[in-house]
């Protein structure tokens, strides 16, 4: 019994991370007072130049006969996946605050063109390599589970806290940076002032266009990376047709019970993960496995329905969000 | 953060808001951002290594080549624009229904209720009606639930549509294993609809395009003409003027939300009945997304939309005929219509809008 709990931990926060990584970005994005739809869009994006930037890099070292470094390919694919991921948010940056396009419309296309941007280069890339694209095992090993020096070996809890993939620490870095960021540093709280009330953080002298690109375009590229997370870690460096699947909106919805906090985002992001793969540790007999596979999704309509029912000012999305800013029409 | 010497300073490009643009020019601004976007994609198709403009003659002929293609190209338009219609009802009040896909598919697994398992004792104009009747009562509650709690507790109907087209399509998938598993198949799949009670082919294609032009004129006067349409638009301009002026929001929530699943929960019972004969985990195929982009593009014009579903219709099998001709995976037709939408979201900014240069003088038309 202790085992399954242990197991399904360990799982919850492997299929969390993602989610973590996308509800992240969306929380900066929209603490600017950008809605952001494109999540799953942007991850798609991350997705594949992630997995691309990689496979690429693997090829030409091994073209000019040299062995790759699993660190180095790691850390290209950390950075295209984030730039992949913040030049779909720049697109929907100047789309929304320089064109003042409508922020739903364009948030539902950037995830129409991000999926099809993942699948088509996806698919191409796989009939250039000759069949699917892989990655070869020295970069898998760079995103398997980490063996840390004393403390991957406690008992019960190295197993339980310290071997995952680096990914997970830094999306638990990620959050805890992003929770003092928001709450005691200057530019965190203009942030927020953008995101609550345009007009009077432009009358306070906040230069609202740079923060709402900035944040759009950093929370996307952190999308980005949790996409790269789908590609690298989950489907373990294959690319698989649809891969991110929903993962990107079950982010967005993440965003709502985290009450825009991301340090709540951690919690949630952990028991959304664990509702995902719980099917596969804990049985419940004669219940179908496709009816099981609802679960997440009934849990986050539950959720909406009992958050919406009892609102809070404290816990509530930034005022603004949605709604683009005209300075002329103040 | 921002310096004040700057400030006197007059900006390189500022915007003033236009007056009006007459229809001619607005048009001639979306048409040149419609042949950017056209551009845009030849730069894809070009970095991919092949002529842009024998990709597109090759996606047009793929489309309307042939009585055959032309036919198969009517059948995408069809439930493309039906759904269209439906989402529009939605999006005209601003209630951001992005659940077609699983509405589609819920009024699909209604009609096949029917059709599948009562096709031996209904003849088939009944059973047609059945299906048709049941599948828009299907799509329409599936339509309503989300208004509900909107009206109400002013839940996030976004999150809340699209979370219920993953319950659809685990529903489906369970239908797939289970209960409705055809017989002796050893492979997960739901047993074909019987002949018999096959929509009947008008000029080779299913009924169904008809009922989609009619459709098309009905949601015209619907919205334009009626008081009910002109609800629609008062709540989408703004809910509290709609409370103001007496019209009960909820209840426009409630009723607008139920025609649109209603109609897309008839695209269910369409591709069920008519175009694949059964039900699988692609029945609706995206096609609830699709529907987004035709709707908004059109600026929820039903005749906009007819000729926009077609286009696209149009791209997505012309994708199919370049991906045997030149390779190209037929996932380049999303990429195009994300491209051709941002720059048709975009160029809406000029028509609103102008940019004048610096030292320039303001000239009032």
């Amino acid at each position: 019994m202790l085992s399954t709990l242990n197991g399904l931990f360990i799982a919850a926060v492997l299929a969390g991370t993602p989610l973590l990584l996308g509800a992240l970005g969306e929380i900066l994005t929209e603490k600017s007072g950008n809605l952001n739809l494109g999540v799953e869009g942007m991850m798609f994006m991350g997705a594949i130049t992630g997995l691309a930037g990689s496979y690429y890099y693997e090829q030409a070292v091994a073209a000019g006969g040299g062995s790759p470094n699993g660190f180095l390919s790691a850390a290209i694919a950390l950075i295209t996946s984030f730039l992949a991921g913040a030049g779909g948010a720049l697109i929907y940056s100047f789309l929304t605050i320089t064109l003042r396009a409508n922020q739903n419309v364009t948030g539902l296309t950037l995830t129409i063109f991000g999926t099809g941007f993942g699948n088509f280069f996806g698919e191409y890339i796989g009939q250039q390599a000759g069949g699917y694209v892989a990655v070869s095992d020295v970069t898998k090993g760079a995103f398997s589970g980490l063996d840390i020096p004393v403390l991957s070996d406690i008992p019960v809890l190295g197993p339980l806290l310290f071997r995952y993939n680096w990914l997970v620490y830094f999306a638990v870095a990620a959050a805890v940076i992003m929770a003092w960021f928001f709450s005691r540093s200057r530019v965190g709280l203009n942030l927020r002032a953008v995101g609550e009330d345009p007009a009077a953080a432009d009358a306070a002298g906040i230069n609202i266009t740079m923060y709402k690109y900035l944040a759009t375009v950093i929370g996307g590229g952190i999308c980005g990376i949790g996409g790269m997370y789908m590609s690298m870690v989950t489907t373990s460096g294959v690319w698989v047709h649809d891969c991110v699947s929903g993962y990107g909106w079950l982010a967005v919805a993440l965003v709502i019970f985290a009450t825009w906090s991301p340090a709540r985002g951690m919690l949630v992001a952990l028991i959304f993960g664990g509702l995902t793969i719980m099917r596969m540790y804990i049985n419940i007999p004669g219940l179908p496995a496709q009816i099981y596979d609802m679960v997440p999704y009934v849990a986050t309509i539950i959720v909406l329905v009992v958050t919406s029912m009892r609102e809070s000012k404290e816990h509530a999305q930034p005022k603004s969000c949605g709604l683009n800013y005209f300075r002329e029409e103040r | 953060m921002s310096s004040h010497g700057t400030q006197a300073k007059e900006p390189l490009l500022r915007m003033v808001k236009r007056d009006t643009l007459s229809p001619k020019k607005a048009w001639g601004i979306r048409a040149a951002a419609f042949i950017l976007s056209l551009v845009t994609g030849g730069i894809v198709i070009l970095c991919l290594g092949h002529n842009p403009i024998n990709v597109y003659i090759s996606m047009v002929k793929g489309a309307w080549g042939s009585s055959t293609v032309i036919h198969e190209t009517v059948k995408i338009a069809v439930p493309l624009l039906i759904t269209a219609i439906g989402i529009s009802f939605a999006f005209k009040m601003k209630f951001w229904n992005i659940g077609g896909e699983g509405q589609i598919l819920v009024g699909a697994v209604a009609a096949g209720a029917f059709g599948l398992f009562t096709a031996h004792i209904f003849p088939k104009l009944p059973l047609v009606l059945l299906m048709m009747l049941a599948s828009i009562a299907a799509g329409g509650i599936y339509g309503l639930l989300p208004a509900v709690c909107k009206a109400k507790w002013g839940t996030n109907e976004t999150l809340f549509t699209l979370m219920l087209n993953y319950i659809a399509l685990a529903f489906i998938k369970y239908l797939m294993n289970g209960p409705w598993k055809a017989k002796g198949s050893s492979f997960p799949k739901i047993d074909m609809l019987v002949p018999g009670a096959r929509l009947t082919k008008v000029l080779g294609v299913h009924w169904g395009w008809i009922l989609a032009l009619i459709l098309v004129a009905a949601a015209y006067i619907y919205f334009n003409k009626t008081k009910q349409g002109y609800e629609i638009a008062v709540v989408g301009e703004s809910n509290n003027t709609a409370r103001y002026a007496g019209i009960n929001v909820g209840k426009v929530f409630r009723r607008t939300m139920f025609i649109s699943g209603a109609l897309c929960g008839l695209v269910g019972m369409l591709q069920f009945a008519g175009a694949d004969y059964t039900i699988t985990e692609g029945t609706a195929g995206g096609v609830g997304f699709t529907a987004i982009t035709v709707a908004w593009l059109a600026k929820m014009n039903p005749f906009g939309m007819l000729i926009v579903s077609v286009f696209i219709a149009m791209l997505e099998r012309g994708s199919n005929a370049i991906q045997t001709q030149f390779k190209i995976p037929a996932s380049a037709s999303d990429l195009l219509i994300g491209i051709i939408l941002f720059f048709m979201l975009g160029c809406e900014f000029f028509i609103s809008y102008k940019l004048i240069r610096r030292g320039k003088e303001e000239h009032h038309a």
